[in-house]
Formats: structure tokens, C-alpha cells, sequence
């Protein structure tokens, strides 16, 4: 594969639940070596197409199109799967550590349970990998974290067990679905740059789906925005900030708050309008 | 207006006390917005559920326009309790599901409006004023979105007509678009009613768009207070400048996670606080006498208050013949919406 081939190629993709459409014909490339942020509000379909690239889109999903990783057809085949046809793992890093955790397991039985799945690896050789996992997310003193249950740990250091367990599989693409929002801003800025050490170290794809644009601002190359569904942009992240194309883009950058200067008056913020799927005609409120 | 004096919250819990808030003192003035920022497990809601009367306090005063109302239970505490609500970060929670929007509203008038038909007028009132359709009075939490949800919670908080609300992180669990409208439809109200705000949120960005005062809170402790464009954008206490570091940047050239500085660590186990200045395990600047010493609330330059021993003090030209240096002297008056 040459160096500036699309690790994963996304066509076509649609996803419906009981006839209702929440994606509708999704087409992109995540480059390995690249964030790539798939940005949008609630509902706009970013986390199941997150879900479907890494083969955990729930059942009842109706699933079309194509998505290939490093040219092998990967839709609609769960983890295991994908693991017994040979093909390299995509893992996924999920906003709350707390959900994603087992509460009953220490971190190092979650751990070695993940690595040992692969059906190849021995008790003793996944110990050791998951210790080098724990240090390789900067976990201080792995060693003694390996034998304590998740309560123990901060949020911060909960996520960092996820993202360890993502590791696991020797993932070639890590989905990471707002992996920081769930964290004070502090933990924050250090999980993005964990994210982002880990892409440059280990030579991952990074998909990061998100709805603050700081962090698309601050870690993605490329920025896909998505609505009801749909892809209205594909472009740089520069680009993106400099000025999208899109009315919804511009709304959505018009409506960060904190925008406001020393002097003057308090700025409005934009009103982007999303259509409630609520039914709340009239109400104002969405 | 709302005064609070020498505040401190113990919680008792099986691994010991912990001091939560440990001596706050903040004064919150009739229409300003005080921004309270800092990370979990800061003390900041604990500070609000004090302000609230939720949680009683260990020790120290909070004052209603001068009346001690810290003690206050009952009927003793009605008209008090009317005067200062609360709105919570998620409104699924804080609703309850088997009351419909109309019920929801009119609950907190009862004790007040005894007429049936009244309480009904008012309530419409506060759909409008809130910005809710009519059409939603008989819907169900479950029924709305989060944005009409958390308006449901606004209308409740403002219908009997308090002078300050509490409002604990109320735009986090809402989408981007979302945050905007809820903010602006506070930023309204305020004006509407000559409301006082006590803003906690750990968004910088948010903050920063709603404040006119920022207090940063760091282990139970205010370590910084001033003017929100001093406070946000030139930080002095060492702290607040990594929590402004920390916050994301508003484009690409502004800043990029993989080449930024960020603040190592993590906020120390309150049950053991560090002695000295309690930042000083994660400060970059930190010194001999930060170890040993903690810093008091002391007035620094631009009118602001810093705890911090490193921060410069106010200089004489900026502060002239200062011989009662408390918070209400450094008072600015500050630019409202025209």
C-alpha cells in the first residue's frame, strides 16, 4: 500500500433503523496517519456510522454500501469475524469510561481478556502485554493499576484503560467517539494529545467523531460535517475554519459561545436551526 | 445582594472528611452573571448546593440583602427560598417523567398562587417567556427534546420570581445549536427580570460568553476572581492560566493538542490536600514557601484577587490610597447589552 492511500474507504454507506433512515449514502477515505473528525449534533448519524466501520453496529441495523479497510470488504462483519478472515482490527474508544469498563474486573483482567481474545496468546505474554498497554497509554505505576478495579481510577485514567483496551487488538484504525467530552477541559486537552501521540507512535488512522469543534480545531486534519444523515463537507481543517462552504457550517461555527471581545457588547449566537424530530412545530426550542 | 461569608462544607464520608469548600467568600451582585469555573471535584457544585441550603454548611454565612439566611428552616425559610432557584445541568433528571410541562411549572407557584386559574395564566406567561409553544403544556418530559427540556426547568426556576439562580453546568448536556438558544434565552431573561446569575460551568467558552465576574475554584478554595476579560484572557494565578490553556481552541491556528503544553496531572485526593498552596504539586512556578505556605485572597493588579504568592501586587497608580481592600472596592461597573 502506498503511503497516501486511503486506509478506509467509505461508499455508499446507508443505515436504517425500522425504515427510518439515519444514514443516507455516506462516502469518504480515512488516510492512516490522519485525524479525520466526523463532525455533527445528536442524531446526525455520526456515531453509527462510527459503529458500522467497526463492525458494532447493532443488529437491527439495515446496512448498505461499501467499506473496505486496506482494500479487504469489511461491512457487516462484527470484530471476530473480521479477525478470523485476517483482516487488520479497527477499534473504538467510547465517551464514557465508566460505561465501558467491567466494574467487577481490575483493569488488568479487562485488559488481558482483550489481548487473550485473539485466541493465540498465553496467560503469562498477555500479563506482560497489557502492562506495556498500560504504559504505552501513560499510566503511571502500571504495575499496581494492573490489579485495581476501574472505581478506583479518575475519569482521566478510566479513559486511558479504554483507550489500552482498544490497543489490544493491534488496530490499524482507532474510531474514537467524543472520547473527551465526558472529562474536565483539563483531562481533556491530556486524552487528545494521548490520542494523538498514540496515531503518530503506532501509525493508526484516527477517526474522531465529535460535536466541539475546539477539539476539531485542535487535533483533526480533515474535517467531514455531517446532517440528518448526510455529508455536506469534506474539507482541510483549515479550510473548514477559515470558512465553510456550507450555511450549516457557518451557523455551527457562529454558534461556539465565547467568541465575545473585551469591549462591546455581548454577541448573539447564531441559531443553526436543526429540524427537532420531536415534533416540536412552532416551539422555538429546537 | 447574595453574600457568602467564610463558607465551609465538610462531607463525612467512610474513608473520612473531606473539606469541600474550605472558607469561600463571594459576594454576587443584583443582574450580574458570576462565572464559577474549575475542574470535578473542585468544590464548586458543593458551593451551589450550600448557596441552595441543600447542604448545610460546617461553618460561615450566607447573606440575603443582609439577613442571615444560612440557619433558616420552614416557614422561616419561605420567602427566602423563593428568591434564590436553582437550574440543574441535565434536565431529564431534575424533571419529574409523570408531570406534564404545565404541571411542572405550576408546581412551584402553589404555595403562592392559590388561584386555580391564575396559576394557569402565569403558567402561560412562563411558556412564553421561556420561549415554548402552548402546544407543549400537556407533553411529557420524555415527549420533548433536550432544549425544551431544559427551558421546562428555566420556566420552573424563574416562576416565583427569584432574584438570583444557581445554574449548575446548564447548557453541558445539550448539542452546540442547542447551548446557543438556551444561553441567549438566559441572557434574555436576565435582562427581562434584572435577574442575578451564579454561572457554574467548567466550559471555558461558555463562561467566558456569559460572565461578567469569573471566580476560579481549586481544591475548595477560590484562588482567583476578577473582571471575566482579565480573568479569561490574562489570567494571573497560575492555575487559571492552565485551565485557559487547557480550554480548546477556538481554530486550528490558535493551537494544536499535539504540540501544546498541558497541565500534567491530576486535581490531588481532597481527603489528603497537599499543604502549602494546593496547586503547588502541579505548578510550573512553584517555590520553597509554596510548599509550606498557603496563599491568601489578596488583591492583585487590575482589581482583581489572586491566591497566589508569586502574583504581582496591585500597583499604586491602579489602586490608589486602597485602605479597605475588600472585593466591592474593585468593583467595575461593568458594559451591559444596549
Amino acid at each position: 500500500m502506498k503511503a497516501n492511500n486511503p486506509l478506509i474507504v467509505v461508499r455508499d454507506l446507508s443505515i436504517a433503523f425500522a425504515g427510518a433512515k439515519a444514514v443516507d449514502g455516506l462516502s469518504f477515505t480515512v488516510a492512516a496517519g490522519e485525524v479525520t473528525a466526523l463532525v455533527g449534533e445528536s442524531g446526525s448519524g455520526k456515531t453509527v456510522s462510527g459503529l458500522s466501520i467497526a463492525g458494532l453496529a447493532p443488529p437491527e441495523a439495515r446496512i448498505t454500501g461499501r467499506v473496505t479497510l486496506a482494500g479487504a470488504d469489511i461491512l457487516g462483519r462484527t470484530p471476530r469475524e473480521r479477525r478470523l478472515a485476517g483482516h487488520p482490527a479497527v477499534s473504538m474508544v467510547f465517551q464514557d469510561p465508566q460505561a465501558a469498563l467491567n466494574p467487577v474486573l481490575t483493569i488488568g483482567e479487562q485488559i488481558v481478556e482483550a489481548v487473550r481474545a485473539d485466541g493465540r496468546t498465553g496467560a503469562r505474554a498477555a500479563a506482560a502485554r497489557a502492562l506495556e498497554l498500560l504504559d504505552l497509554v501513560r499510566i503511571p505505576e502500571p504495575g499496581r493499576r494492573f490489579s485495581e478495579y476501574p472505581h478506583r481510577l479518575s475519569g482521566g485514567m478510566r479513559q486511558r484503560v479504554v483507550i489500552a483496551l482498544a490497543l489490544a487488538a493491534s488496530p490499524v484504525a482507532l474510531v474514537a467517539d467524543e472520547p473527551t467530552t465526558a472529562l474536565d477541559v483539563t483531562i481533556q486537552a491530556q486524552i487528545l494529545q494521548l490520542l494523538i501521540r498514540l496515531k503518530d507512535e503506532l501509525g493508526m488512522a484516527l477517526l474522531l467523531i465529535t460535536h466541539d469543534l475546539g477539539v476539531v480545531a485542535e487535533a483533526a486534519d480533515r474535517v467531514l460535517l455531517m446532517r440528518d444523515g448526510r455529508l455536506l463537507e469534506d474539507r482541510g481543517v483549515r479550510d473548514f475554519f477559515d470558512g465553510p462552504r456550507h450555511p450549516y457550517g457557518r451557523a455551527l461555527l457562529a454558534a461556539r459561545p465565547g467568541r465575545r471581545t473585551r469591549r462591546g457588547p455581548r454577541p448573539r449566537l447564531a441559531d443553526t436551526s436543526a429540524p427537532c424530530l420531536i415534533g416540536g412545530e412552532g416551539s422555538g426550542a429546537c | 445582594m447574595l453574600t457568602i461569608e467564610k463558607l465551609r462544607v465538610t462531607h463525612r464520608t467512610r474513608n473520612g472528611t473531606v473539606l469541600a469548600v474550605d472558607g469561600v467568600d463571594l459576594t454576587l451582585r443584583r443582574g450580574e452573571t458570576l462565572g464559577l469555573v474549575g475542574e470535578s471535584g473542585c468544590g464548586k457544585s458543593t458551593l451551589a448546593r450550600a448557596v441552595m441550603r441543600l447542604t448545610p454548611p460546617a461553618s460561615g454565612r450566607i447573606l440575603l440583602d443582609g439577613t442571615d439566611v444560612t440557619r433558616l428552616r420552614g416557614r422561616a425559610a419561605a420567602p427566602f427560598t423563593a428568591r434564590v432557584q436553582m437550574v440543574f445541568q441535565d434536565p431529564a433528571a431534575s424533571l419529574d417523567p409523570r408531570y406534564t410541562v404545565a404541571r411542572a411549572i405550576a408546581e412551584p407557584l402553589l404555595p403562592t398562587v392559590r388561584d386555580a386559574a391564575e396559576r394557569a395564566r402565569r403558567v402561560a406567561a412562563l411558556m412564553d417567556d421561556v420561549g415554548l409553544a402552548r402546544a407543549l403544556a400537556d407533553r411529557l418530559p420524555h415527549q420533548l427534546s433536550g432544549g425544551q427540556r431544559q427551558r421546562v426547568a428555566i420556566a420552573r426556576a424563574i416562576a416565583p420570581r427569584p432574584d438570583v439562580v444557581v445554574l449548575d453546568e446548564p447548557v453541558s448536556a445539550l448539542d452546540v445549536s442547542l447551548q446557543a438558544q438556551v444561553l441567549n434565552l438566559l441572557v434574555d431573561l436576565q435582562e427581562r427580570h434584572g435577574l442575578a446569575y451564579l454561572f457554574i460551568g467548567h466550559d471555558i467558552g461558555v463562561v467566558r460568553h456569559m460572565a461578567d465576574r469569573v471566580a476560579v475554584m481549586y481544591l475548595g478554595r477560590i484562588v482567583e476572581i476578577g473582571d471575566w476579560s482579565d480573568v479569561v484572557d490574562e489570567p494571573a494565578h497560575p492555575y487559571t492560566r492552565a485551565l485557559m490553556a487547557a480550554a480548546p481552541a477556538a481554530n486550528p491556528d490558535a493551537g494544536r493538542a499535539a504540540t501544546r503544553t498541558v497541565l500534567a496531572g491530576e486535581l490531588p485526593s481532597p481527603f489528603a490536600p497537599p499543604p502549602g498552596c494546593a496547586f503547588h504539586t502541579r505548578c510550573p512556578l512553584a517555590v520553597e514557601r509554596c510548599r509550606r505556605e498557603a496563599p491568601a485572597l489578596r488583591d492583585a493588579a487590575d482589581g482583581r484577587r489572586v491566591a497566589c504568592h508569586l502574583a504581582p501586587a496591585p500597583s499604586a497608580e491602579t489602586n490608589p490610597a486602597q485602605t479597605n481592600p475588600t472585593e466591592a472596592n474593585n468593583f467595575r461597573p461593568l458594559r451591559r447589552l444596549p
